[in-house]
């Protein structure tokens, strides 16, 4: 065990799938000299050499679109997209391509691409360096949508995502790369998909919320347990594949749901749980389900604060949901 | 490091720098193979027996001369419209058929329309329709070749069109920065659906466009088997060379629509049509044939009747294949089917079950 912040761990997945496997290889704007903007990357060209970590040209659709002939010849490229706010040049090819080759193809082709970008706000980053936008992939079949929340599930599910058969889109909460730090495995570090993980166990509300939302949302469970209500906060950490089963079991329990993700609230992830809720778990529910989200709007930069949910908005509606019926 | 992993395959037989005319007569059979398959299966949408169709007739000697420049273990990045490009690598006429129609035989699952197939075994690569996403992948698989000591070219397929598009510079553009041994194959089809080629791009040629990117481009009458031939095959030389990629640019002519949905009389004359229909390959390559005395009128007729049978007894056993199965719908969205999908399948196949949704 290492105490690591998140970018650390991102890091030493990286580092350490490179050096088990020599087809796993990097590339992106800025990865290899500069070791990424966020240092994700730090290190790793020097050691394995600039074929394996590449520098390419500033062009996000060719970022992804080598990437898809690299993983059809067989190789395991693990491709960075700046900031998830560029990745829209690469939309085409990761919606019509990356998604769709192995179906399309009768799966004679896989296309096992891992594309890493940092996401969300909390950085004074403006409308183009603080998008949330998992729905838009997380929507579209034939991608895994992965969001860490700390260290040891960053490393864990990072690894996990290099070695899967699928693409993975993997979405690293940039706002958390040095705020958020832990004990992390050394080594072989592997969390499995499609596996939520109850982080704090509780009685009268279910929270659901996954990458930079955790924090926020353990607190306010925190605060709330001091006014006596018993909050069980799940990080989701896979959206792609879901883990249904953790969810449901939840809220059979609390038989009360708040959802947070710092996306739009409308067709946000929040409306696909709270769906399913309605679906499956309706007759457990004890009140109406609340999310607490970013607004409908563009992301805000002097107020960003404000449109992001914070331990404030998010005790609110717990308080509320705890209270109600 | 790299040792660790297995090369693809053998190294290919070099091909010949030029195209004797034995190879032209082989090329040819190729060619009327083609054709004959084209009008028939132009026939076979009319008929409601196949869904959609892309033709390619004006467009045969350039993708006959282009694949037959290729070695097997070359890696294929086609648009849409590479019928002959398939059939020169050996894809069988059935293997087709079974994708237009979309059967049980199908080896794509009957998932896509007609004429966006893809053979692993002959290193065909699955089509899509957005135009020009195919030429970063001819990128990336010619680094991952290079990564892994692979002496193969990858070579794509597209037209001029797609020059406009997002794709088309961003895959020369790495092509160009990092060396990469790729073909880009350029059909200029002089029409993309209704937009002439002068309204695509204000370049002279659509060859000139490698030069940005600092590499050759050249322009060949893809009416010429021959010169197709012989400027891809050099091409491929320089690529195995480590001297980087060319951009060829085939100036053909599309002589049908776009596809079967298509009316060409909405936006070009008759006129140009019959200039372009007197440059037809298919008649310009019997031509040198007869001319250099490799084939008779005799032999042609014959070559034919050997085209329409093998197309008439395909179809027979494509259109006998049962059709695919309900329950494929679910499979290689994933390698394993995730429990949400799986739950969905078990609606799905209940409602079967129950006669709500008949198959």
């Amino acid at each position: 065990m290492t105490e690591l912040t998140l970018v650390q761990a991102v890091n030493r997945a990286l580092h350490h799938a490179m050096k088990s496997d020599p087809d796993v290889l990097i590339l992106g704007e800025d990865v290899g000299v500069n070791g990424g903007v966020f240092r994700a990357t730090e290190g790793l060209q020097k050691e394995f050499g600039s074929e394996r970590v590449i520098d390419t040209p500033l062009s996000e659709t060719g970022i992804v679109g080598a990437a898809v002939g690299m993983a059809l010849y067989g190789l395991k490229p693990v491709a960075e997209i700046q900031f998830l706010d560029f990745i829209y040049p690469a939309f085409d090819q990761i919606v019509s391509e990356v998604a769709k080759f192995r179906y399309r193809s009768g799966g004679q082709y896989p296309c096992h691409v891992v594309i890493r970008t940092p996401y969300g706000g909390g950085v004074k980053g403006g409308l183009y360096h603080s998008q949330s936008s998992e729905t838009y992939f997380a929507h579209t079949a034939g991608l895994k949508v992965i969001v860490p929340s700390n260290p040891a599930d960053a490393k864990g599910l990072l690894l996990t995502a290099i070695a899967d058969e699928d693409p993975v889109l993997f979405l690293e909460p940039k706002r958390s790369y040095r705020a958020v730090t832990g004990e992390v495995p050394d080594g072989d570090h592997r969390v499995p998909f499609g596996s939520a993980q109850v982080v704090r166990e509780g009685n009268d509300v279910s929270a659901f919320a996954y990458g930079a939302m955790i924090p926020p949302t353990v607190q306010a469970a925190e605060k709330l347990a001091g006014e006596g209500i018993s909050v069980e906060v799940v990080d989701l950490r896979s959206l792609v594949p879901l883990d249904e089963a953790t969810v449901l079991a939840s809220v059979e329990k609390t038989g009360r749901a708040v959802i947070v993700h710092e996306a739009p609230r409308f067709l946000g992830f929040g409306a696909e749980l709270a769906a399913i809720l309605a679906e499956k778990a309706l007759y457990s529910l004890k009140a109406p389900v609340l999310r607490v989200t970013g607004y409908d709007t563009p992301f805000p930069y002097a107020l960003e604060h404000l449109y992001l949910p914070n331990v404030d908005r998010i005790s609110h509606s717990l308080r509320a949901t705890a209270k109600a019926g | 490091m790299a040792e660790a992993t297995p090369s693809r395959g053998a190294v290919p037989a070099d091909v010949p720098p030029e195209l004797g005319s034995e190879e032209l007569l082989d090329a040819y059979r190729t060619m009327v193979l083609v054709r004959a398959m084209d009008e028939r299966c132009l026939t076979l949408q009319r008929q409601g027996r196949i869904g959609f169709y892309v033709p390619l007739q004006g467009q045969e000697a350039a993708q006959v001369g282009c694949a037959r420049a290729l070695g097997p273990d070359d890696w294929v990045f086609p648009a849409y419209r590479e019928l002959a490009v398939a059939l020169t690598r050996g894809v069988p006429v059935e293997a087709l058929l079974n994708q237009f129609i979309g059967n049980s035989a199908d080896e794509l699952k009957g998932r896509q329309m007609p004429n966006h197939y893809g053979y692993r075994r002959f290193n065909f690569v699955t089509a899509s329709s957005p135009v020009g996403t195919q030429i970063s992948h001819a990128v990336g698989a010619a680094m991952a070749a290079q990564r892994r000591g692979d002496p193969i070219v990858t070579v794509t397929f597209f037209g001029d069109g797609t020059t406009s598009s997002n794709d088309f510079h961003a895959g020369l553009n790495f092509a160009g920065v990092f060396r990469t041994p790729t073909v880009f194959f350029c059909q200029n089809n002089q029409w993309a659906i209704s937009l002439p080629r002068e309204r695509q791009t204000h370049s002279e040629t659509l060859a000139v466009k490698a030069t940005s990117y600092g590499f050759p481009g050249v322009v060949v009458d893809g009416t010429d088997v021959r010169a197709v031939y012989r400027a891809v095959a050099t091409a491929r030389r320089r690529a195995l060379d480590g001297e980087g990629p060319t951009l060829i640019e085939a100036q053909v002519y599309r002589l049908g629509p776009h596809s079967t949905s298509d009316d060409p009389k909405r936006y070009r004359t008759d006129q140009e049509l019959a200039q372009w229909k007197a440059k037809d390959p298919i008649a310009l390559t019997k031509h040198q044939l007869l001319t250099a005395g490799v084939l008779t009128e005799t032999d042609d007729a014959r070559l034919w009747e050997g085209a329409k049978a093998e197309i008439s007894s395909a179809l027979e056993r494509a259109e006998a294949a049962p059709p695919v199965a309900p329950g494929s719908i679910f499979e290689d969205v994933f390698a394993q089917v995730p429990p949400l999908l799986d739950a969905q399948r078990q609606e799905f196949e209940a409602l079967l079950r129950e006669g709500v949704l008949k198959p």
